[in-house]
């Protein structure tokens, strides 16, 4: 039987112990003494939300491939744990091996969101590993991050020994073989990273050094190492069906968020809407066939059980082959106990038809992402979305069966005025009236519900809207009010319901979404004050924040409503992500104008991303 | 065609709660292609029902569930088959036919077994003496305790519920209960410890104990599996 590194006594008092206890189905283990390498990989979150994160099961599967490594998973313990591994010194440890994580080789940890930034010092704390690269030693694990925040990793410049810029499938193999290399060497820690980064994609932070002027912004940037790079390019996956994706994910013994099988349809989004980081850092969009994705689709489902099968991209109706997909999906599985999920859909005739065939309608809820109120709006973010689109798409539904319409703004946009944020009162009570012209009164099945949800927008590096200026947390929350009471002017008001998210939250998000260097002594600040979890409202201390910008002197309206010159130098400017400064500079000024610029496949606005010579780029072009 | 499966929940599976259990054997039918009868309507689930959930913490080797199947290879077959599809911890031990009116097992639950061992950390010197001091527990004339229920306190006698209660030999100290179990007089092994304890004028830490649940019975004493035949 496995051992455990928690006692009976530690799991039984705390909650839900299925967290930390490993051996899910499809965990991999090995014996120790016949790998080379041990990796840790981590998502600095709680297990439910980790296991439910699709790129750690992509590369924990490709890892165990290899017969000389053993990767296994590592993840935050809950605040309920965490107090008992200070209060007894019990190191984190792995949750298949149950080994401590500083007994590793690799830590890798996933960067998927702001907020989970303390969380990464607490894993470091809680391993006993150093929290700054500078004071780790041979016996420590190489810290290695990787995912969408790498895109501006400057704030955790200080925490990590390298970062991996791009598509995790492309480069772990030569890490792998390079560490070896060098351990067989007797080579030393420095020597290895000095041979990272001389691979494409690889930040080593400690290579370089940062000058700032007198205002705070960056005078220069350069590497002081000659073996690393000045620039450093994204690494992408170019041939998408000789790219490894999951045999057998893991299966949860706990309800996780993704408790389903999620096939990933492909990468990189040719809608292009301003404020998206995910739509530029991804470019250009690659496509998985439709063999590739049957015979994984049949794999994971048969390897894991699952009662469900989610297709996954960031706007799966321009996946030239859903339909294909879709049917074959359904006539291999529906009413075998395996249901079809379909989330990020344009909704329009197709996919309403394919939902009504998949899905419980009287259950579930439509929902449509319009982010602006109104069409000048929509023009300024470059959301293809016309109100009539939403409106037609909504009668169709309405005439389907459907009652339940979700509405997904931002608010806070750049050139946002009173009449834009109006708009998403009056474009929801649209939705409602045309419930009410559409479906004859015998025919309703009660009310109908429209449910709009605001966020407040966070411009976000390598966006045209990098250079925008954010809101403060008043001007977000008089925002807020504004729409709210609009939304009490609307006639239907009974039928809509309005809410918004913390602003707190977002301004702290602004703050290290565009962060520098400087910005890491807040961050270790406010872990050391107790600051974990800060994506969950309930464990979010503002205050903390607040007075760690206090103590480390940094002023947040520098990072968030400060007005950004088109010549300044951005702590990511170093990074090519593919998409050039220049048409993000020319996307900025077309947003200013509200013009609307064509998606990848309308006509190529010369965004940079064809030089990786592959997906949408070359479509229809051999 | 109704299938009752025996099966065994060890190690760190002790961990896992019901609901998990019922999910993770859910998936465990589709891993192994049990051709298992769904319920009708919009959202059809595996027709499936365990006998008795069992505490976080506990392990056993008498669990069981029902099943109902359109078809089934062998016993031999099926048990090989899902032990394919089972992780440490999880074992089934069988896969019996029951006739098509048999009541399902969590209705005729009617008494279990239960071995108690101390956890190591957790062992006393006497040990071997506190469980010996059992046997004139349970030979008392009645048991009075006060069970909290939904609606407040009730007090009721625990002595008829014990059908046997005592140490049992081997080299680490032990203590075998036979008690009652089902939808009318569930007794929980950690109560009959905890009165005991009291009574003996012990401390009571719920989690000094190890419990293992050995077998689950219908009324008169037959062990659940043996109301289904094995399939040749």
């Amino acid at each position: 039987m496995r051992k455990l590194a928690l006692s009976d006594e530690i799991l039984l008092s705390i909650d839900k112990p299925a967290r930390y206890i490993g051996g899910e189905v499809n965990s991999v283990m090995k014996d120790p003494s016949q790998v080379d390498i041990r990796f840790a990989m981590c998502f600095p979150d709680v297990y439910e939300i980790s296991m439910s994160h699709l790129g750690i099961q992509i590369l924990y599967d490709m890892f165990n491939r290899r017969e000389d490594v053993w990767c296994e998973r590592v993840f935050s313990p809950w605040v309920d744990l965490d107090r008992v591994m200070r209060e007894k010194k019990i190191p984190l440890f792995a949750l298949e091996s149950q080994d401590p994580v500083k007994e590793f080789d690799f830590l890798g940890i996933t960067l998927q969101y702001e907020m989970s930034y303390t969380n990464i010092l607490q894993v470091l704390d809680l391993s006993g590993i150093p929290l700054h690269a500078c004071d780790r030693t041979e016996e420590d694990p190489i810290v290695i991050g990787g995912g969408p925040c790498a895109y501006n990793p400057e704030p955790l410049a200080d925490f990590f020994d390298v970062f991996y810029i791009g598509e995790g499938e492309t480069l772990y193999d030569r890490i792998f073989d390079l560490y070896k290399e060098n351990k067989a060497n007797g080579g030393s820690r420095r020597e290895f990273l000095e041979k990272v980064a001389e691979l494409p994609g690889m930040y080593v932070p400690a290579f370089y050094e940062v000058a700032y002027r007198e205002d705070g912004t960056i005078a220069s940037f350069a590497p002081v190492n000659p073996h690393a790079k000045a620039v450093i390019t994204k690494e992408l996956v170019m041939d998408m069906d000789t790219a490894p994706y999951i045999r057998k994910p893991v299966v949860p013994f706990i309800k996780v968020t993704q408790d389903r099988v999620v096939l990933e349809i492909m990468r990189g989004c040719i809608r292009g809407c301003r404020f998206c980081q995910a739509g530029s850092v991804y470019r250009p969009l690659r496509e998985h066939s439709l063999e590739y994705l049957k015979d994984y689709a049949v794999q994971m489902l048969k390897s894991t059980g699952h009662e469900e099968i989610s297709l996954s991209s960031l706007s799966s109706s321009d996946y030239s082959q859903l339909e294909g997909l879709v049917n074959f999906l359904m006539e291999e599985y529906h009413g075998k106990g395996v249901n079809i999920s379909l989330p990020s859909l344009r909704i329009d005739a197709f996919s309403l038809d394919v939902m009504s065939k998949i899905q419980d309608v009287k259950k579930s809820s439509l929902t449509f992402a319009p982010e602006a109120g109104s069409q000048r709006l929509r023009d300024v973010i470059n959301k293809g979305l016309t109100e009539e689109s939403i409106l037609t798409g909504a009668a169709d539904a309405f005439k389907g069966g459907w009652n339940r319409v979700k509405l997904y703004f931002m608010v806070g946009l750049p050139t946002e005025t009173v009449e834009d944020i109006e708009g998403i009162a009056l474009l929801s009570e649209k939705v409602a009236e045309t419930y009410y012209d559409t479906v004859p009164k015998a025919e309703r099945h009660g009310k109908v519900q429209v449910v709009a949800s605001s966020s407040f927008f966070v411009p976000k590096p390598f966006t045209p809207f990098q250079w925008a200026r954010m809101c403060t947390k008043e001007e977000f929350l008089e925002k807020a009010y504004t729409v709210k009471n609009k939304f009490r002017e609307m006639k239907n008001y009974k039928s809509l319901k309005y809410n918004w998210h913390e602003a707190d939250l977002t301004v702290l998000e602004g703050v290290l979404a565009r962060g520098d260097r400087k910005v890491a002594a807040v961050i270790e600040e406010a872990y050391k004050n107790g600051a974990l979890y800060d994506s969950w409202s309930e464990y979010f201390k503002n205050e903390i924040w607040m007075q760690a910008f206090d103590t480390c002197g940094l002023s947040i309206a520098f990072y968030t409503t400060r007005e950004r010159s088109l010549d300044e130098i951005f702590p990511w400017d170093f990074i090519d992500c593919g998409v050039s400064k220049n048409f993000l500079k020319r996307e900025w000024e077309n947003a200013g104008r509200a013009q609307v610029t064509p998606n990848c496949r309308q006509k190529c606005s010369g965004c940079g991303a064809m030089r990786f010579k592959g997906g949408v780029c070359f479509e229809n072009k051999n | 065609m109704k299938i009752r499966i025996k099966f065994a929940k060890q190690g760190t599976m002790k961990f896992i709660g019901h609901l998990d259990v019922m999910r993770y054997f859910q998936k465990a039918m589709r891993r192994a292609d049990v051709d298992i009868r769904y319920s009708e309507g919009f959202s059809p689930h595996q027709i499936m029902s365990f006998a008795s959930p069992l505490g976080v913490g506990l392990t056993s080797v008498g669990e069981y569930m029902d099943i109902e199947v359109h078809s089934t290879d062998s016993s031999a077959e099926m048990e090989r088959r899902l032990n394919e599809a089972m992780v440490e911890g999880f074992q089934v031990l069988s896969w019996r036919r029951l006739p098509d009116e048999a009541g399902n097992a969590m209705s005729l639950v009617d008494a279990a077994d239960y071995t108690v061992r101390f956890r190591e950390s957790c062992r006393p010197e006497d040990a071997a003496g506190f469980f010996s001091g059992l046997e004139a527990f349970s030979a008392q004339d009645s048991i009075p305790i006060v069970k909290k229920t939904k609606k407040g306190e009730r007090e009721m006698d625990l002595k008829p519920l014990i059908y046997q209660l005592r140490a049992e030999d081997g080299e680490e100290p032990r203590a075998f209960m036979r008690i009652s179990a089902g939808s009318s007089d569930n007794v929980k092994p950690e109560l009959v410890l905890e009165t005991y304890c009291r009574a003996a004028g012990r401390e009571w830490n719920p989690l000094a104990f190890e419990i293992q649940r050995e077998e689950l019975y219908a009324p008169g004493f037959v062990p659940l599996e043996e109301m289904g035949e094995i399939i040749e």
